[in-house]
């Protein structure tokens, strides 16, 4: 369990901006993602754990371990705060063979018990027939692997790791998220891990905070944020929204309606509680929860009638743009039922509008 | 005419005491400047560094008066070693301090998250990653030390059989129209710096790679 309060301002010189860092959160056992873009902060927030970075004020306990504590002055040393830090580009020891990287790490304990856990470790992670090579004649699998079974050897109290698919090709991506789901299953302490890729957010995290310029924006389970982002700002770090500009037309908390008015269109919503009538909205639908059909008439409730721009393909399907700035994620099946369609509407489901 | 090759073993001898002490403390100051943020840090370097651009009677002017014209300490040797010094010394720090800096910094993140202290981290992950331009720049200043001529002749004199390393016997020799002598050290010293300098060669620039 991680408990942090952290309070870190640079201020601004002549070739940056300042930046301050001001949040608090709790971890639990399990991988909590810090998302957000670079610059956020994230890793900022790992290196205030590991004791890299002494911040402002605060204070970060692991456990009963108190490892910084801004009013009392406390600030353990990185060694002694049993962290496992997983680096980007793994910083393996160059001059030792992954077996020597492993047993640096367990040096304080008896030959014997040592000896024990390097085995063990090598055993777990893969690493046994390649453990007298060193890191650069062996795979980038292995190299992975490597780095987080040195950084779990010791039995630290969190684990923390700093992008750790950033530049990775698909194979090794999924290899590492592998690996660390296998971790997840058997390392019954948190895990905070810092990405800027939303896929992993889902493949990964079972808690996910939203940072954004040192703050934290949000926090929840993946599916939760996506599908319900707290503000504006979220939904723009998130991607993949529709936002469109709207006006509150009708509420009715009684039958759980509403009606909405998007430019010249109205489209049936569910009740929005905490708004009012004639309040200015935002409406934020995800572009994978808009179906579209060819045009028949008279467009039908919740339909706003558009021309497509153009339609892209995707690693999951088709995007389509339309001329009022509309996307919409299809299926290539639904694409292909769709294509020949001179006039298109798009299709609003009613139950899953959300307004910010 | 038999040779004596007493200077050469002489300067052999100073080059090698030299460069071992060059080592150490390089190593040590190379580490403070590469590690700790002080008042009058880069001052250090720069006056670490001054004896190389210096002319080498400003430098035997410094050390006869820091040593004393008349004490017995310049009759010595010993008093070569602290000549050979004044360039060994800033070649080693310059080179380690360069080497120190250029290991990335994730190395020495990763091994404080394993548990290793400043003196463990340094010995067993700074160090060895650093080694080899390390050890290049002690070559180079071996081979630097067997040669000085300008600040051991102010410092240590020419005393043949005690303080009269190769550099001042060969100008011994030439002056006293001693020409065979003359040839001989100096076909062997350069010979020997021209092992060193390979040897330096060699291990610059295999920096160990990921």
């Amino acid at each position: 369990m991680i408990q942090a309060r952290l309070r870190k301002t640079f201020p601004a010189r002549e070739d940056s901006s300042g930046f301050s860092l001001d949040l608090e959160f709790t971890a639990a056992a399990g991988v909590t993602v810090l998302f957000g873009p670079s610059g956020s902060g994230k890793t900022l927030v790992l290196d205030s754990i590991a004791g890299f970075v002494r911040p402002d004020e605060g204070r970060i306990l692991v456990d009963d371990d108190l490892l910084f504590d801004g009013a009392t002055g406390v600030h353990l040393p990185p060694q002694t705060r049993h962290c496992g830090y997983v680096f980007q580009k793994y910083a393996l020891f160059p001059h030792m063979t992954l077996r020597e990287n492993l047993a640096f790490a367990v040096e304080h304990l008896p030959r014997l018990e040592r000896h024990r856990r390097v085995n063990e470790s090598l055993e777990k992670f893969r690493l046994t027939d390649s453990a007298g090579l060193r890191p650069h004649e062996v795979s980038g699998g292995q190299r992975q692997r490597c780095s987080i079974a040195r950084a779990l050897i010791g039995s630290p109290k969190v684990l923390l790791l700093d992008e750790p698919s950033q530049g990775l090709d698909a194979p090794l991506r999924n290899e590492l998220y592998d690996v660390l789901r296998q971790v997840r299953a058997d390392f019954k302490t948190p895990i905070l891990l810092v990405t800027h890729d939303l896929d992993e957010c889902f493949e990964l995290g079972e808690e996910m905070l939203v940072l954004h310029e040192g703050r934290l924006v949000q926090s929840g389970p993946p599916r939760k944020v996506l599908d319900q982002p707290a503000t504006l700002e979220v939904a723009r770090l998130l991607g993949a929204y529709n936002l469109l500009p709207g006006e509150i037309r009708a509420l009715d908390p009684g039958r759980n309606t509403s009606k909405l008015r998007v430019g010249e269109f109205e489209l049936d919503g569910p009740y929005f509680p905490g708004k009012l009538l004639g309040d200015r909205v935002t409406l934020c639908v995800r572009t994978e929860q808009l179906a579209t059909a060819a045009r028949n008439g008279r467009p039908g409730p919740n339909q706003i009638p558009a021309a497509l721009k153009r339609a892209v393909e995707t690693p999951h399907g088709i995007r389509l743009e339309f001329d009022n700035g509309i996307l919409v994620d299809l299926t290539r099946g639904e694409y292909e039922r769709l294509r020949d369609a001179k006039e298109w509407v798009i299709q609003f489901p009613s139950t899953s509008l959300r307004v910010l | 005419m038999p040779i004596d090759w007493f200077p050469l073993w002489l300067s052999l001898r100073v080059a090698f005491v030299s460069t071992a002490i060059a080592l150490a403390a390089g190593l040590w100051l190379a580490y403070l400047l590469a590690n700790r943020t002080f008042r009058g840090k880069e001052v250090v370097d720069a006056g670490v560094t001054l004896p190389l651009v210096l002319p080498p009677t400003v430098l035997g002017y410094y050390l006869l008066v820091l040593i004393g014209r008349a004490s017995p300490f310049g009759k010595l040797w010993k008093a070569a070693v602290v000549a050979a010094l004044l360039h060994s010394l800033p070649l080693t720090v310059k080179s380690a301090r360069a080497a120190l800096e250029s290991v990335d910094r994730s190395y020495e993140r990763a091994a404080r998250t394993l548990g290793a202290s400043e003196w463990r981290l340094f010995w067993r992950v700074t160090f060895p990653i650093a080694r080899r331009p390390i050890y290049a720049a002690a070559a180079l200043a071996f081979a630097r030390s067997l040669g000085d001529f300008g600040v051991t002749l102010m410092v240590a004199g020419n005393i043949p059989g005690r303080t009269q390393t190769v550099a001042v016997a060969i100008y011994d020799a030439v002056e006293s129209g001693n020409n065979s002598v003359a040839l001989t050290l100096v076909i062997v010293v350069s010979a020997v710096a021209l092992v060193i300098l390979t040897i330096a060669n060699r291990l610059e620039p295999a920096v160990v790679r990921r």
